[in-house]
């Protein structure tokens, strides 16, 4: 089938993000029972969750960028081999992790505890796809439109801070911790700036696409955009050690700029909507849904980050649920809703779905469900947050307290947490059953 | 313009390479904060338990345990407090049968990390700008 790639990625995403709820609800849980499936601990329930998110937000953004270039370059992709060599590199890397988790085998450090060897292929599988994209991209003479910018630097920049996050390894930088732990964060701002150059791309690769205005991906307004977006990818990392004892200068570069980012693309999202008629809308419904809910929480996530980044506000935020708020409010309120969005699209013209009145009254009930399972869980944490922050800060009491303190706003969270994970069930279940159809039933009878 | 765009995206590049090769060889004017051979090993037992899923350092990693940069300095803490916890657990904590080597290598971690500065500071004066003074350090 000839666009069995990026739906492949996509179904991958799908179960990766699905995985990734399971493992979440799971540790959710064991925060108020610690011996909830006690073969299966926290420390264990942690990275399975998180690994599985970060999956579902790189096989769903790469599926995009395999399906909208060759649209862009108006030719077929430089090499679907190479795609689909990235794919089962990615896959198989990716069950290996699964199964060093499961069995408590670690190594790495927060976010890629993973034994460190396991680098390798996830960095050979990025070169596949870094590869195919440029040879694709430079097949063509064109002007680059902004989204192509985003995926470009997007790539590049995953490969460089990816590479930096093990320099922990390196002989001087593992003799000083306040360095390794400087470099660590430095490295991780960035590489969550690399992943949503690569979500934001694809939000304004959209935007073009339902809206069929070229200009919107052109404009001035959406480069100055990008180069905020650039700048904060590469200086804009520091509030995340503000408490680590580094030279004063890492610390507040540029947190100013990192937090007017988001500000330009709700602006985009804003006025796009604003000139958006009727049946642009209503060919992609679901995607136009998805990515208002992502402008939604761009203001929110907006107003926290530049609460938290005040440093004397971030003095009793830093360390509690409040960063757990900010980051999950970010990956599942504006990464998620953009990349289901794109799915959606891309489901919708490769196999025709059509979703009969009960399926799409499902799929609509799941997205309110998701949306206000979010705000309950979002406020949940920044309460339980406070509350932390207050307690040990001010209050002097002991981490004992503090979490008998906040268990009933845990209890709010761990079950808003489960009716996230029923919502996007109820999203992802006719989509998945179509792709299911299309990948594997449809290339038996091809 | 596209050149302009090109030029501008050149500079900041060159910009981050500057500022990452500086942040890199800076050596953050202390020697105290070099780890020994040990505390270096038992960093990499923190990393072979996951520790950091639950713990944190300097408030950075997971939010189901406490805070352990200054474990083993806080009043009414310390290396036996903290050794009592390895070697069996808690209520929340599962007993990760961590041998007597391992051991003593995460508490010399644990005691070299804790050298290296305070956590959570609880004296501090803010300026009306929002940022942070602390009495016996450097203002923010």
């Amino acid at each position: 089938m000839k666009n069995r790639l990026e739906l492949l990625f996509i179904f991958l995403a799908f179960l990766s993000l699905i995985g990734g709820l399971v493992f979440g609800v799971i540790a959710s849980i064991q925060f108020l029972i610690p011996d909830f499936i006690s073969f299966l601990p926290f420390y264990k329930t942690r990275p399975l969750h998180v690994s599985m998110v970060i999956g579902w937000i790189f096989l769903a953004s790469i599926g995009g960028i395999y399906h909208f270039i060759p649209v862009i370059i108006q030719r077929s992709l430089y090499s679907l081999k190479i795609g689909f060599l990235h794919f089962y590199l990615f896959l198989i890397t990716g069950l290996v992790i699964i199964i060093c988790f499961l069995l408590g085998k670690f190594g790495g450090r927060e976010y890629w505890e993973f034994p460190p060897i396991l680098s390798i292929p996830i960095i050979i599988s990025w070169i596949f796809f870094g590869w195919n994209y440029f040879k694709s991209i430079f097949q063509n003479s064109f002007k680059w439109p902004v989204y192509v910018w985003m995926w470009t630097t997007g790539i590049i920049f995953f490969l460089i801070t990816f590479s930096e996050s093990y320099f922990w390894m390196l002989p001087n930088v593992k003799v000083n911790i306040i360095k390794e732990l400087t470099l660590q964060w430095k490295s991780y701002g960035a590489l969550v700036g690399s992943w949503n150059m690569l979500v934001y791309g694809t939000a304004l690769y959209l935007m073009e696409k339902i809206k069929g205005d070229v200009k919107i991906a052109r404009s001035k307004i959406a480069f100055l955009s990008f180069f905020l977006g650039f700048i904060n990818l590469l200086f804009g990392w520091a509030h995340h050690i503000y408490n680590v004892p580094t030279p004063i200068w890492i610390r507040y570069t540029s947190y100013f700029i990192s937090m007017t980012e988001l500000l330009f693309i709700a602006k985009i999202i804003w006025t796009w909507k604003a000139s958006l008629n009727d049946y642009q809308k209503n060919s992609h419904i679901l995607s136009y849904k998805f990515i208002i809910s992502s402008d939604f929480w761009i203001f929110l996530n907006l107003i926290l980050a530049l609460v938290i980044s005040v440093p004397a506000i971030n003095l009793y935020t830093h360390g509690t649920h409040i960063t757990v708020a900010h980051a999950m409010g970010s990956t599942i309120g504006i990464n998620t809703t953009i990349l289901l969005a794109s799915c959606f699209y891309i489901i919708n013209i490769l196999t025709n779905a059509e979703y009969n009145s009960f399926k799409l009254k499902i799929i609509k009930s799941g997205i309110i469900g998701f949306n206000l399972c979010l705000v309950l869980f979002w406020l949940s944490l920044i309460v339980a947050g406070l509350l932390k922050g207050i307690g040990i800060v001010d209050e002097n009491l002991t981490f004992s307290e503090v979490m008998l303190e906040i268990q009933p706003l845990l209890i709010v969270f761990s079950l808003s947490g489960f009716g996230l994970f029923l919502s996007l069930l109820m999203i992802l279940f006719y989509p998945l059953q179509t792709l299911v159809k299309f990948i594997f039933l449809k290339s038996i009878t091809d | 313009m596209i050149r302009l765009y090109r030029f501008f995206y050149f500079l900041l590049f060159v910009c981050f390479a500057i500022y990452s090769f500086y942040i890199f060889f800076d050596n953050y004017g202390s020697g105290t904060k070099h780890l020994s051979v040990n505390a270096q090993e038992g960093k990499l037992v923190f990393q072979k338990y996951n520790c950091i899923s639950c713990h944190q350092l300097y408030g950075l990693g997971g939010y189901m345990g406490p805070d352990l940069t200054n474990v083993i300095s806080e009043v009414g803490k310390g290396r036996i407090f903290a050794k009592a916890f390895i070697k069996n657990g808690s209520v929340k904590m599962p007993n990760l049968n961590i041998s007597q080597t391992e051991e003593e290598l995460l508490l010399d971690f644990l005691t070299e990390i804790d050298a290296t500065g305070k956590s959570v500071v609880k004296e501090f004066d803010v300026t009306w700008y929002g940022t942070v003074k602390y009495p016996d350090l450097h203002e923010e």
